[in-house]
């Protein structure tokens, strides 16, 4: 965990949780696991904002904990997991896809899910419903049995999955005998390993979402709706939790970043065909695996989509190219079943992870010291005068041109003595580019990245705070005199206590924390790439 | 041999510059004596964001999860600074608890044993929903204990100092139906009604039959 690391995850906390549970999170992450007592104590907090924050932090999966260092006996450690907190990042990203395959239904409880950490399949299924009347017309409402639908499908694809059930008992198994009683301690196991993971419990659940009605009770409307109402109507699946499986989602994203590498190279049945073999491999291939599972060219033709009218041999032809091209998307790996092949993932990460980087170089340092970043990922080691004439550029500027690649470290050195005493005369210096420490780097380096952003958006809106509480108060005033039915004259005169330049100035804030946000965005999905990549390639090894 | 070579002269380098192909006598770029810049100029500019229907949608969908976690109870607010004076209007300002209580119930067997703390009931459930039977009895003594008290109490003169007290003794045992009873504690000490307060702005304080502070 680097420091950029803590940072940005302290940053995230604070924009989410606020700056209580920003400061435990930090405090956590930086001295590994601590106990409630020793947290307390090197934040400085009441013990109840900590109990209160830990409980926040645990609901939502950023914290485990389990028995401390002194075994079942002692206090209870808490260790705070730094991935599991950017993934924050990338929570527009998952309901955005959510949306993509299974509508406003699962988009919704997927954002439900997420906001709250855990729930009930009931009370998700609740909430989500009222969302939806709520938007709907006057007198349709929203039939739970539709959202049960979505919900059901986003498990069978595994995209929601049970909360592991926590073992209040200690290790099963792992405790020796003797203490039977072991210390109560709840303890979480892996969700994958349980084996009702995806099994959707037995609900009664029959109605229609609710309309709020218009407030006149606005109070008691906001206690309502934090503390989800049971109306008294037990469903039969209390303490079955279902949380969001961020793993499936990466895989769905590793998936499609692939098709899309894929149709650009190639062409839209390419991308298609490749499309088909990941979908038919979705559900067997575990995740982080160098390739699938190897498909014959019989089920894939079986398996293409109808609107794909290709024939047979028109697949083979297909096949055969994705083969032979230099990016090795596709190997062949027997001949049974008219052709055994298989998808490189691995591969295909590592290609996407170094065009990546070539962009970057490109794009910071121009294209001629591009060309040499190229040259050197192909031909590994390069002297001085050999980059010189590779590249076919004058040799002052590539010498330039290296040694600020050399400065950024991109680019490293490598000696090789002829003599055992290194002497500088006769030690050759050659220049390399190692591709997974410079995607470390990139990757620390947009985790610093994003932290920028996301400070100088909290700068911006500080700065112009005032302004925006101005302008907020007046859009409530408006509302208001709206839903009163003022006339146009007072709705104008309102709206002139907001002077043009103040316009003008809000406007430019909007524009500014959109592009921020935006950017947010952005360097997430490379964040993404280059974080595949390294988990591939440490995984594969 | 590194040694060798510093006794020699100065501004001998540990290495021959002509291996990492600097020539001799040839221009070099001046070398930097300070730290770089903190904003350094920028040779190439960035590329432009994406402006799909994508992006756009993506970045719509994080400010509302922005805003909406503010909203949720998990947005922990730190405790109130504590003020220098007590002021007249914290009466009636009815300050977010921040006290040991928690807006949320999550699931206590999922959660180890010491980060149990009492969750906030709505004022309109009068039932308790922690299970801690051994305390039922208790509290629901306390309570009218506590009622008989304020009745009693109601029937002098009450000074400010008291009822502070009073609140924090509340605090201090069950939260429960404590909202219910500082509101209806309100309304029956003063004259002015709940929702009429102004903050003081144009607190006139005309009657003050129970009011014992100074006017500010």
């Amino acid at each position: 965990m680097t420091a950029q690391e803590v940072r940005l995850c302290g940053l995230l906390l604070q924009e989410h949780f606020g700056e209580v549970v920003e400061k435990m999170g930090t405090e956590l992450l930086r001295s590994g696991a601590l106990n409630l007592r020793a947290l307390a104590h090197q934040t400085s907090t009441p013990l109840d904002l900590v109990k209160k924050s830990l409980c926040v932090l645990v609901q939502h999966g950023m914290c485990v904990f389990g028995p401390g260092r002194r075994g079942p006996g002692g206090p209870v450690e808490y260790t705070a997991n730094c991935e599991r907190i950017l993934y924050m990042l990338r929570y527009p990203r998952y309901i955005y896809t959510a949306k993509s395959l299974y509508g406003d239904t699962g988009e919704l409880v997927i954002e439900e899910i997420l906001q709250r950490g855990q729930m009930t399949m009931s009370c998700t299924v609740r909430t989500v419903a009222d969302r939806l009347t709520h938007s709907m017309e006057d007198g349709q409402s929203m039939e739970y049995s539709e959202v049960i639908t979505a919900f059901t499908r986003l498990v069978e694809t595994h995209f929601l999955q049970r909360c592991p059930p926590v073992d209040s008992m200690g290790t099963a198994g792992k405790a020796s005998s003797g203490s039977s009683d072991a210390s109560a301690v709840p303890q979480p196991a892996r969700p994958e390993t349980h084996p009702d993971c995806y099994l959707i419990p037995q609900v009664h659940l029959t109605g229609r979402g609710k309309r709020r009605r218009s407030n006149e009770d606005g109070e008691a409307e906001e206690i309502n709706a934090k503390k989800p109402r049971l109306e008294n109507e037990v469903c039969g699946d209390e303490g079955i939790f279902w949380q969001v499986n961020f793993e499936r989602f990466h895989l769905h994203f590793r998936h499609q970043s692939i098709i899309s590498a894929v149709a650009s190279k190639l062409d839209p049945t390419s991308s298609e065909i490749v499309r088909t073999m990941l979908r038919l491999s979705e559900v067997t291939t575990p995740a982080n695996t160098a390739h699938t599972q190897a498909l014959s060219a019989n089920e894939i033709f079986r398996a293409l989509p109808v609107s794909y009218n290709i024939s047979r041999p028109i697949l083979d032809q297909y096949l055969t190219l994705l083969v032979d091209d230099p990016m090795e998307f596709v190997s062949k790996t027997g001949d049974s079943g008219g052709g055994m092949y298989v998808v490189n993932l691995h591969r295909a990460l590592a290609n996407l992870a170094r065009v990546t980087l070539e962009s970057v170089v490109q794009e910071r340092f121009g294209s001629r010291s591009a060309r040499i970043f190229r040259l050197l990922l192909r031909k590994r080691h390069l002297e001085q005068k050999q980059v010189e004439d590779f590249a076919m550029i004058p040799a002052k500027e590539a010498k330039d041109m290296l040694y600020t690649l050399l400065s950024q470290n991109l680019v490293q050195l490598q000696e090789i003595p002829k003599t055992p005493d290194f002497a500088p005369s006769r030690t050759f210096y050659l220049y390399t580019v190692n591709q997974l420490p410079t995607a470390r780097l990139l990757l620390h380096n947009c985790y610093k990245a994003v932290g920028n952003l996301i400070e100088r958006r909290l700068f911006e809106t500080k700065e112009n705070r005032r302004l925006l509480e101005k302008s907020q108060r007046i859009e409530a005033i408006l509302a208001s005199l709206q839903g009163g039915g003022a006339d146009a004259a007072q709705l104008s005169d309102v709206e002139e206590m907001i002077t043009a330049p103040e316009r003008q100035q809000l406007e430019a804030l909007r524009h500014h924390i959109n592009k921020l946000d935006s950017s947010e965005n952005q360097v997430d999905e490379t964040i993404f790439l280059l974080e595949s990549y390294i988990n591939s390639t440490q995984s594969s090894h | 041999m590194a040694g060798r070579g510093r006794g020699r002269g100065r501004g001998q380098l540990s290495f021959s510059i002509e291996a990492v192909g600097i020539g001799k006598g040839e221009n070099l770029p001046p070398s930097t004596v300070q730290p770089t810049q903190l904003f350094p100029p920028l040779e190439h500019k960035p590329v432009p964001l994406q402006t799909s229907e994508e992006a756009e949608y993506m970045l719509a969908l994080k400010q509302e999860f922005r805003g909406a976690m503010k909203t949720l109870p998990f947005y922990i607010r730190p405790a109130a600074p504590k003020k220098d004076v007590e002021r007249y209007s914290d009466k009636y300002q009815s300050t977010e608890p921040s006290d040991n209580t928690i807006e949320w119930t999550p699931d206590w067997k999922r959660l180890p044993k010491e980060l149990r703390i009492r969750t906030k009931r709505p004022p309109s459930d009068k039932n308790p929903v922690i299970p801690k039977e051994s305390k039922k009895p208790r509290v629901n003594k306390e309570e009218i204990i506590r009622k008989l008290e304020t009745l009693e109490k109601k029937e002098e003169e009450v000074s400010s100092d008291e009822e502070e007290g009073e609140k924090k003794k509340t605090e201090e045992e069950e939260a429960e139906g404590e909202e219910e009873y500082d509101e209806e504690e309100f309304e029956e000490e003063t004259d002015y009604i709940m929702s009429y307060f102004d903050n003081g702005e144009e607190f006139g304080a005309d009657s003050d039959d129970n009011m014992d502070e100074a006017i500010y």
